[in-house]
């Protein structure tokens, strides 16, 4: 058993090195530096600057984050400070189902509904015209993704909050509202923390969901109307394309490196946050 | 009982989870004393005390009748608002829980919550409150620290000050002392010997031997109900009902 836990674990270390391994054409040809700050993609011109993908992925993730946490820090507090025990029970496993939801149905709804909706209700506001595909549309779709992940583990945290805590506030005269707000929240800040660096990483890496809303231009977006162009959808579209142009296929390995590299960065950091939560529950 | 009553329970009862927890129970807390409420584990003196301050509200399923008059108001009267009872009475738990702030913050929490929020007169209430719990000259230098470095025992006189610091009438105390070394339990009795000078104070403890020394009335619950009520040395000397004499040598619990 051992050997196939260590099988399995070696496995991180052996996709990491086998993308690094793969881009290193293309790190030969072009420093680390350029390759993460030109913006120019013309990779049949042998030019290959990520920097569009990179500021696509963070316009989606940054969306995706601003929208998801609210709702989802005001969804677990709800469930569990304010829920009848009944709704809790009715509530919480609809919350889990979202994130069964196979993400390519994420996607189709976020073309039939999410895109249109952006193209006639919401765009018309403040631009002249956007098709909907934007980073916009890709953020709302990855903002109902992370938001089950979200509200999972910002409830554990709430509920291992003892009752004892919130007496003590009660007893002093504070209304609920003023215990949640002043003890509860900061009792629960390092778990918000950590649950949103890993939908962070959640967010970085969905593919598919995203790709089919985002639009796909190989350009910096600028607006949330803009279309943006991920680092995953950029792989998940052309590998296994265009696969004649030199130094495309090592090019989309560095890139797959690079959200390796951003995943693993932001899983690391969550753990050390969960890890300090828990000592500091337990002394 | 020389003493007007500062609490004065009637006829109350509580069910949890359709079980009868608390008997229709009668009582009147002396003012300005220490009351005990003594019983073996599970009769219901801690749902006593917490329906003081009505922090039963806050139990799944709970069914709450009769009334509880602090200063002669029904606190259970539906037009009653909560935070003002509460605020009425400090609550130390049986663990220190100390606000997740530094030292001043949790002290100033209560002042604050309530509407004050002039830096001097904040500075003044907490270093009073402090001196009263006899933490002042040990915190004094790292008053912004997190609460949750002192001692337990240091906790606990915190979590008092932070209690007193509302002004409040009556202090509750449930086995506020279990978690505590025998010397920050000693601190912490002989606290609330000095403080009945200015509180009425109920306290639940397991601890004969405690409430002996700081209380001057003991109540004695058993299943649910209220078996004797007297003066301290009475009680424990020389019940008049038999459960009490069983409890009293140990062989209840």
């Amino acid at each position: 058993m051992l050997v196939f836990t260590l099988a399995s674990v070696s496995l991180v270390f052996v996709i990491g090195i086998g993308l690094y391994y793969r881009s290193i054409p293309i790190l030969n040809k072009l420093s680390w530096f350029d390759l993460l700050t030109k913006s120019a993609w013309k990779p049949m011109k042998g030019l290959f600057g990520f920097y569009p993908f990179i500021m696509g992925t963070l316009w989606v993730t940054a969306i995706a984050i601003i929208i998801a946490l609210p709702l989802s820090i005001f969804t677990s507090l709800y469930l569990v400070e304010y829920a009848h025990a009944k709704i809790k029970r009715v509530l919480i496993p609809f919350v889990n189902l979202l994130s069964g939801i196979p993400p390519v149905i994420y996607g189709v709804w976020g073309v039939l509904f999410i895109v249109p909706l952006i193209q006639e209700h919401i765009a018309p506001h403040f631009i002249e015209f956007s098709t909907g595909y934007s980073v916009l549309a890709g953020g709302i779709v990855l903002a109902v993704m992370i938001f089950p992940l979200i509200v999972s583990i910002i409830t554990e945290v709430l509920t291992t909050i003892p009752q004892d805590l919130k007496d003590a506030s009660l007893s002093i005269g504070a209304t609920k509202w003023e215990t949640i707000k002043k003890v509860i929240i900061r009792k629960a800040t390092p778990g918000i923390i950590a649950a949103t660096v890993l939908a962070i990483s959640r967010a970085f890496g969905e593919t598919i969901a995203v790709l089919m809303v985002c639009g796909n231009n190989a350009v910096v977006p600028h607006s949330v109307f803009d279309t943006g162009y991920p680092l995953p959808a950029l792989i998940a579209n052309n590998y296994g394309e265009m696969m004649s142009i030199p130094l495309y296929d090592s090019a989309l390995m560095f890139a797959a490196l690079l959200l390796f590299i951003i995943i693993l960065l932001f899983n690391i950091i969550s753990r050390v946050i969960l890890a300090r939560l828990e000592r500091n529950l337990t002394t | 009982m020389t003493n007007t009553p500062h609490i004065s329970v009637q006829d109350f009862n509580v069910y949890i989870e359709n079980q009868h927890i608390l008997k229709n129970i009668n009582i009147n807390i002396p003012n300005k004393s220490v009351t005990s409420i003594i019983g073996p584990s599970g009769c219901g003196k801690t749902t006593l005390l917490k329906s003081f301050n009505r922090l039963l509200d806050n139990t799944a399923n709970v069914k709450i009748d009769g009334k509880v008059l602090v200063d002669g108001e029904n606190i259970y009267d539906p037009n009653v608002e909560v935070t003002h009872i509460r605020k009425k009475m400090g609550l130390l738990s049986q663990r220190p829980y100390p606000l997740p702030m530094s030292i001043y913050d949790n002290v100033a929490y209560g002042p604050r919550i309530h509407g004050i929020r002039n830096k001097s007169e904040l500075d003044e209430l907490v270093e009073l409150q402090l001196k009263a719990t006899g933490l002042w000259n040990e915190v004094k230098d790292r008053l912004n620290a997190s609460a949750t470095r002192l001692s337990i025992g240091q906790q606990q006189r915190l979590c008092l000050a932070r209690g007193l610091a509302v002004e409040p009438e009556i202090i509750l105390g449930d086995e506020s002392t279990s978690a505590l070394d025998p010397v920050s339990t000693h601190i912490i009795e002989d606290l609330f010997i000095n403080l009945k000078q200015k509180y009425t104070i109920v306290l639940v403890t397991h601890i004969l031997r405690q409430a002996r020394r700081v209380s001057d009335y003991i109540i004695f619950v058993y299943m649910g109900k209220i078996i004797e009520f007297g003066p301290t040395e009475e009680v424990l000397l020389n019940p008049k009902e038999e459960l009490t004499r069983e409890y009293v040598k140990g062989f209840i619990s």
